[in-house]
Formats: C-alpha cells, structure tokens, sequence
C-alpha cells in the first residue's frame, strides 16, 4: 500500500489537528496565529501536491493523477484566497474566532479526499467532510438571524442532496456489486449492456451532485444562503467547494460512467441549459449584490457544464479552464464586496458602489476587470474561459448550447455592465480604506485576469494532461 | 455471512391455513424506497417544525442504510454493510451540526415554525 500518496491530506488533516489543540489550550487569542497557521498547512499541502507521485492507493480507494492534481491546486489556492479575504472582515464584525480558518481546512481536506476518491465510500466521505464543515461556517455569525437562517437552509436542502446521493450509491452498489469506480466502469461497459438499477442509480447521484454545484432545477439554495452568510463565506462558497464540485461531477460521469454517456448528456445539457438562462434572467432585477453574485454563479456553473455536455476530450478541456478562470475571477470580485464598508458597517446593495470610480479608482478598475470579464470580454481571462467551451460545443455539432451561451453572455452583460455604471457614473460617498489582505488579493486576481491572455499555455497544457488522465 | 437473504421466512396464518412467504432482496428494496419518498416528502410537506426535518433527513439515511444491507445480504459482500457503518457515524455527527444549527436560529427568531424561515428571499 502506497500511503505516501495521500501526502498532501495527511498533512492537512494532521496541521488542522495540530491547531485544534493550539486553539482550545491557551487562553489568550489566538486566532490570529492559526489563522496564519492554517494558510502555512495549506502552502504546504500545495507543494506536496505539485510535488505527488501518480498512482492508486489503499485498496484502489484513492487515485492521484493529472486531473487530481490540477483540480486540488485550484482549491488550496481558493481556500487559501478565501482565508485572505476574511482575515480583515472577521476582525470587524468580532467573528475573528479560531474555529474559521480550521472549518474552512477541513472543508478543504473533504475537497481533496472527493477529487481523490476512487470509490463511491471515500466520495460520501469526502463530501460529508466539505458539506458539514460549510454548513457551519454559513452560520458562523452566530448571532445574525441571516446567517443562522442561511445556515438553516443549505444544512436542509445540503443534507437531502446527501441523501440522494446516497441512495444513488445504495443502488450503484447493488447493481454493479461493487463500490470501487473501476469495478462500475466494468458493470456499466458489460457486452449486456448497464442494468437499469445502475441507470437509476446514476440519475441520483447526478441529482445530488447538481445540487452541489447548484446547477438548474436543484438552484433554489444558492440565492437565499450566498445573500444570507457572511460575505467572506460567500466568497468562499462560490469559489474553492464549487470548482470541486463540478470537477467531481466532471469525474462522476466521463470516468466510472462514461460508457453511460447516451443516458447522462441529456440531463447534463438540461441542466447546462437551464442554469445559463436562469443566471442570465434572475440576476437582472438584483439590487442586493451578494445576491446578483448568487444567480451569476449559477450562470457560470451552466457554461462550465456545457463543457461536459459536450462529451468530448475539447469539452472537458474547456470545463476545467473555465473553473479555473472562473474561481480567480471570483474570488477578485468577492474581494471587493468584502471590502464593501462605510463608517464600520458592511455594506450589500449594488447602489452602495456608487461614486467608486473617485473615491477609489484602484478597486473601482479592478471590479471593471472582473466584471468585464465574467461578461466575457475579450481579452480578459472570462472570454477565454467561455471560448474553449463554446468551440468544444461548435465543434460537438451542439449549436443549440453554443447559441444559447452566447445569448445568456450578451444578457448577463446588462448586469455587469450596471454594476460598472453604478461604480463611474453615480455619485457617492467614499468607503472605508481597504485592508492590505484585501489590496493583494485584489492585485493578484486582477493580474491574472489581465494578462491571462499572455500566457494561456501552460494552463492549457495542465488541462489536457488533466482530461488524458480522466478519459484515461 | 452464514446468513442469507432468502432463508427469511415468515409465516401469516389466515383462515386456519399456514402459509410460508419468502422475503426476498425485492421486499426489502421496497420498504427502504417507501421509506426515503417518506423522507423526501417529509422535507418538503411539512409545514410545520423544523425538528421534523431533522427527523424525515434521518428517515433518509436509515432507508439507504436498508438498501445497503440488503445489498450486502444479497450480493455476499461485506462492502455495503461497512457503507453502512460510515453512513450511520456521518448521520450523528449530521443531526448534532442540525440541531446546533437549530439552537442558534431558536436563539435569534425564538421559533423553528418552518413557515417562519423567510426573512431571505427574493
């Protein structure tokens, strides 16, 4: 058994233990320091990740590969980015507790045991880890009636989205009569062709993962929970467990079910279809931005799934730039409604940026770039994200979804566009200065989304290795 | 594993007669999906409690937890029953993060009326 493979979760679950003692020991506060601690145990899990041999491990439970490798690393680094935009926030509002930087390691540890997982144990597990750890970080303000009611509604809604997905498993399981991923692929690929039990079964765990990424029909949380938790956990939520989560809906379906393909493209262009349209057309009457963000993440999950709809190596391809896009973007744009804050108070409406443009011209562009580029204008990063799915859906014969994409992007222009007028064209008064943390998220997420253009090859080249590995 | 699914035997006398009914992997596929539409339905029926959520999500871990053991019966494989043992640790440490959950939203509305969780919307 190769236990050196699971390096990088070993040494995030052992340095989040490690602080979990430090945190409850001493008296005094602390959370400063394991604040600091926990983004060095999230370093250091992204070195031991660049740094991971390729291979299976304990029993083919867990696999680590090209396409594990790029998806953790776009997660540490949204965790760790997340962790950097709430240090400043927290303090503000008295939430600058210890139990913050550890929940949101742990959701990251579940992060990368699903991305990892080789087995339908070992998913649940993983999931778990990240769902439980962000149900309580939703609620984190303990002592607004939004954030325990945001709390509320994602532990409910979460929980059911479990237990679909685990129902879906119970019949995988007895229909393939094994767990392991391998095992199913050979169920699935049987000359008999897939018993109907594994179908159903499939339809299940998509619902449930659909859910997750908060795709069209199963949205309906994402609105209420990302206006509702604090604004950093907001971050957080649409970054680091979203990327997750569509690369472990990406890994569901092209890897254990991939000969399925006939039974799950459907659902998944449904569901592509309908998350671009609804992030495009619920967005436009928002007047709270948390919210605005809420439907827009919707409908960017709806072109990354196009990517897997598509059902081809270009698909997927695409899919993973467009996260990996994606994930900087927004980070960058959540960092600036962070800082989003007039004489000590935080501030959620989209007319709360007005007169930005004057009193604070460096974020008022750096919102620009990020808005520009969730709109996918070129040649911000945005547009690249969206080109290589729509090329992969143009060159799929999948006019209906590429036509669609480019619609709902002209739509959802309105609002980003708005956003930008509010921030130049109405008058307002200044906020408060911004914090450091939040400036060098802000300068790195807006260099990025810059000069992407610049340097595309090596991201491009890391998703194809990413696909060769999940196609396999 | 000496035990197997189909050795279950139950008897029901009606009208002085004996008969022998043989519960099989369907029977038990049955119960445990009537059991989880309860679940689901019980989520979104309800109109009343919270706490009865918290109740109707434990309805559907325990019929997953059903449909795996009889799996494992069924298919002579440990796998599912072990499946099952992690479902039910997940399931504790699930109901405790709901209920603190519940304690705090109690905290700040004084009620957990179902009807009354609508300060978000829009």
């Amino acid at each position: 058994m190769n236990w050196t493979l699971i390096l990088p979760e070993l040494a995030l679950a052992l340095s989040g233990l490690a602080a979990l003692v430090a945190g409850v020991l001493p008296r005094r506060d602390t959370s400063f320091a394991i604040n600091m601690a926990v983004l060095g145990g999230l370093l250091l899990a992204g070195v031991l990740v660049l740094a991971q041999p390729e291979g299976v491990a304990f029993g083919g439970q867990y696999v680590s590969d090209a396409f594990t490798r790029f998806v953790k690393l776009l997660v540490v680094a949204g965790a760790g980015l997340g962790l950097l935009v709430a240090l400043d926030w927290n303090a503000k509002e008295g939430l600058a507790k210890f139990e913050y930087p550890l929940l949101l390691l742990f959701s990251t540890l579940g992060m990368m045991v699903m991305i990892s997982a080789n087995d339908l144990i070992a998913l649940y597990m993983g999931l778990e880890l990240l769902s439980l750890s962000l149900y309580v970080i939703a609620a984190f303000n303990r002592d607004s009636e939004r954030s325990a009611e945001s709390g509320l509604k994602y532990f409910v809604l979460g929980s059911l989205a479990s237990g679909l997905l685990l129902y879906g498993s119970s019949l995988i399981y007895g229909f393939s009569g094994s767990t392991n991923f391998d095992r199913i692929a050979d169920a699935v690929g049987a000359a008999s062709g897939a018993p109907f039990g594994l179908v159903i079964g499939l339809v299940f765990v998509l619902a449930a993962l659909a859910f997750k990424v908060s795709a069209v029909p199963f949205h309906m949380w994402t609105p209420d929970v990302y206006e509702g938790a604090p604004t950093p956990v907001t971050a957080f939520f649409a970054s680091a467990p979203k990327v997750a989560a569509i690369a472990l809906l990406a890994r569901v379906a092209a890897g254990p079910f991939g000969d399925l393909v006939a039974q799950w493209q459907q659902v998944i262009i449904l569901a592509s279809l309908g998350s671009m349209i609804l992030g495009a057309l619920a967005a436009i009457g928002q007047k709270n931005i948390k919210r605005l963000m809420a439907y827009s993440s919707i409908g960017h999950v709806g072109y990354a799934l196009m990517g897997l709809a598509v059902g081809s190596e270009l698909g997927l391809r695409g899919l993973l730039l467009y996260i990996a896009i994606y994930l900087f973007t927004n980070v960058g744009a959540f960092a600036v409604l962070v800082a989003m804050r007039r004489k000590g108070r935080a501030l959620e409406g989209v007319d709360d940026l007005a007169g930005l443009g004057k009193t604070d011209p460096a974020m008022a562009l750096a919102m620009t770039l990020f808005m520009l580029s969730m709109a996918g204008i070129p040649p911000l990063a945005g547009f690249f994200g969206k080109l290589y799915v729509f090329l992969a859906a143009v060159q799929g014969g999948y006019w209906v979804l590429a036509v669609v994409g480019v619609l709902t992007s002209a739509i959802s222009a309105y609002y980003y566009l708005r956003v930008i007028k509010v921030m130049y064209f109405d008058s307002g008064d200044a906020l408060d200065p911004r914090p450091t943390s939040l400036s060098v998220v802000l300068a790195g997420t807006g260099l990025f989304t810059i000069f992407f253009f610049l340097f595309p090859a090596p991201f491009l080249a890391a998703a194809q290795a990413a696909v060769n590995a999940l196609v396999g | 594993m000496a035990m197997r699914m189909a050795t279950g035997m139950t008897t029901i006398t009606a009208g002085g007669t004996t008969e022998m009914l043989t519960i099989g992997l369907g029977h038990y596929l049955t119960v445990s999906a009537i059991l989880f539409v309860l679940g689901v339905f019980g989520i979104f029926m309800n109109r009343k409690n919270v706490i009865v959520i918290l109740m109707a999500i434990e309805l559907i871990l325990l019929s997953v937890n059903l449909n795996l053991v009889a799996f494992s019966s069924a298919l002579q494989d440990l796998t599912g029953q072990v499946f099952t043992l992690f479902v039910l640790t997940v399931a504790a440490a699930e109901a405790a993060i709901g209920l603190a959950i519940v304690v705090i939203y109690f905290r700040n509305r004084g009620s957990i009326e179902v009807e009354d969780i609508s300060t978000l919307k829009g």
